[in-house]
């Protein structure tokens, strides 16, 4: 917070002043380069491992279906079948049972 | 916790890729504009472009125009006169982990918001630019990020027009006076004060006037909660219409005394924290420390502005012992307040109940 204070200050400072807002603005933009982390985690062992493995980690990692609650049979069914229906999951329906059945295990409303 | 992300500091990780990068709620108790380092983040598709030239960038306006534009970096920041803005940006499903019974989505717990000063351009005098065509109903708008699968739909949101026209909906190039960090949608972020942060869409260089309202995957299909009192229903409950997310609901929340703490009873304890009145100002905070019986007003802190945090801080006096439940309700300039009871629904938007701290009198 501390370090943000002051740039805040001198442009509010800068913008008052002017009379006229079209004056040239003193913010100058750099380019950006970055790297992002990947997550290289994968589902824990057990039946269907790999078919989820397989089926679920092109689009996000496995945190985001590892962070979720337990969730019934059918919400992990609804679940699955959002991310072929809504989002074009190449996921071929034989293997729609499995990931399923993997989840329910994992993470399966008692 | 994580450290990992550039130019970001510690944030609580609920994804890496695409990151959904939460902030801890300590940050809050430090004032009203929460730093950019550790603004929360939140991506649907994992295609972000991770290298930005300032000098190739563009911003597209198209569609039912008189003019296409691609505009430069150059043309907004200096062709454009430049406005200043404080307003909250708060996740659709900002504390998701807190439904009960739980929903699936980003678990969030009350760290998917923050506030900061936003400095850029009215979206108005962007779109009376490339001239409005009469006819035209929405706006819709599209970052840089893509999809990981072809032909999954890509991330866009649509405002009506007369909202996108409101002279306050605007195009940020800075956040608290910094450009944006580049998992916040450097270099360009629409901002649209006073509504849930799905339509603030970020890396924004695409900007589509449509002369008919938007059918795309995001707008009318995701981000939709049931028409009805805090767009709550009850569990398995169907049939009910359903309509795009939409303006913000007043929250307020405790920063410096988190649940599970002790405190001394009988003698006086700083209760300190951060309120906001959804899409308009707030007009009181008050607190119970009797399950809601009676209610006392807290002192609220300056006014930067009625879309962005508020704070408040009042001194109470617990009388004996025992647990208590501090409750605090924020009520908005509309005159609307915090409810009592929680809200459900299966997406896990629009979290807005009185929050309880539960502490120990010693
Ligand atoms: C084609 C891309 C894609 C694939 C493959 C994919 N997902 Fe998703 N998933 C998404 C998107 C997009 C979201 C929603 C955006 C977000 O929350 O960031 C999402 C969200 C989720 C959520 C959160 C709940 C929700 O509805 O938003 C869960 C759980 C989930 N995915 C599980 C899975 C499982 C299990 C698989 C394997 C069958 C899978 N995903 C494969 C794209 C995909």
């Amino acid at each position: 917070m501390r370090r943000n204070r002051l740039p805040v200050v001198v442009l509010l400072i800068v913008v008052s002043m002017s009379t006229d807002v079209c004056a040239a603005s003193p913010f100058e933009l750099k380019s950006v380069k970055i790297d992002l982390p990947d997550s290289d985690r994968m589902f824990p062992a057990g039946p269907g491992a790999d078919t989820i493995n397989n089926n679920c980690l092109a689009c996000h990692s496995a945190g985001m279906v590892l962070n979720q609650p337990s969730l019934s049979k059918q919400a992990w069914t609804a679940a699955v079948d959002k991310m072929i229906n809504n989002y074009k999951a190449p996921v071929a329906p034989e293997n729609v049972g499995a990931i399923v059945e993997y989840l329910t295990v994992l993470k399966g409303a008692k | 916790m994580t450290t990992a992300f550039p130019q970001k500091g510690a944030m609580i990780l609920q994804r890496t890729r695409p990151p959904l990068l939460e902030t801890p709620f300590e940050v809050f108790d430090k004032g009203v504009f929460t730093p950019n380092g550790q603004f929360y983040v939140r991506w649907h598709w994992a295609l972000i472009p991770t290298e930005i030239d300032i000098d190739k960038f563009s911003l597209t306006v198209r569609g039912h125009v008189n003019q296409t534009l691609s505009l430069s970096l150059h043309d907004i920041l200096r062709g454009l006169p430049s406005v200043q803005l404080s307003a909250v940006n708060q996740c659709s499903g900002n504390s998701r982990g807190f439904f009960q019974p739980r929903v699936p989505g980003g678990e969030w717990a009350n760290g998917a918001m923050g506030n900061a000063l936003w400095t850029g351009v009215r979206l108005k005098d962007v779109l009376d630019k490339a001239g409005v065509k009469p006819g035209a109903v929405q706006v819709r708008f599209k970052g840089l990020d893509e999809p990981v699968v072809a032909d999954a739909p890509h991330f866009m949101k649509s405002l009506e027009i007369d909202h996108a026209r409101d002279g306050e909906v605007m195009i940020a190039y800075a956040m608290n006076g910094e450009q944006l960090p580049l998992v916040n949608g450097f270099p360009l972020r629409l901002v649209v004060p006073g509504w849930y942060a799905t339509y603030w869409v970020k890396m924004l260089n695409d900007i589509e006037v449509l002369d008919q309202p938007d059918t795309n995957y995001w707008t009318k299909v995701a981000y939709t909660i049931p028409d009805t009192p805090h767009a709550s229903i009850k569990p398995g409950q169907t049939g009910v219409k359903m309509i795009p997310i939409n303006k913000m609901v007043p929250r307020s929340f405790v920063t410096n005394i988190s649940s599970g703490s002790k405190v001394s009873a009988a003698a006086p304890t700083t209760l300190r924290g951060i309120a906001f009145g959804g899409d308009c100002g707030v007009a009181s905070v008050d607190f119970s420390i009797d399950r809601g019986q009676t209610w006392h007003q807290a002192q609220l802190g300056k006014d930067e502005g009625k879309y962005g945090f508020r704070q408040w801080q009042t001194q109470l006096t617990l009388p004996a012992p025992g647990a208590y439940g501090l409750l605090i309700r924020c009520t908005n300039s509309n005159g609307v307040a915090q409810p009592d009871t929680q809200n459900w629904n299966p997406a896990g938007f629009m979290r807005n109940v009185i929050e309880s701290t539960d502490v120990i009198a010693l």
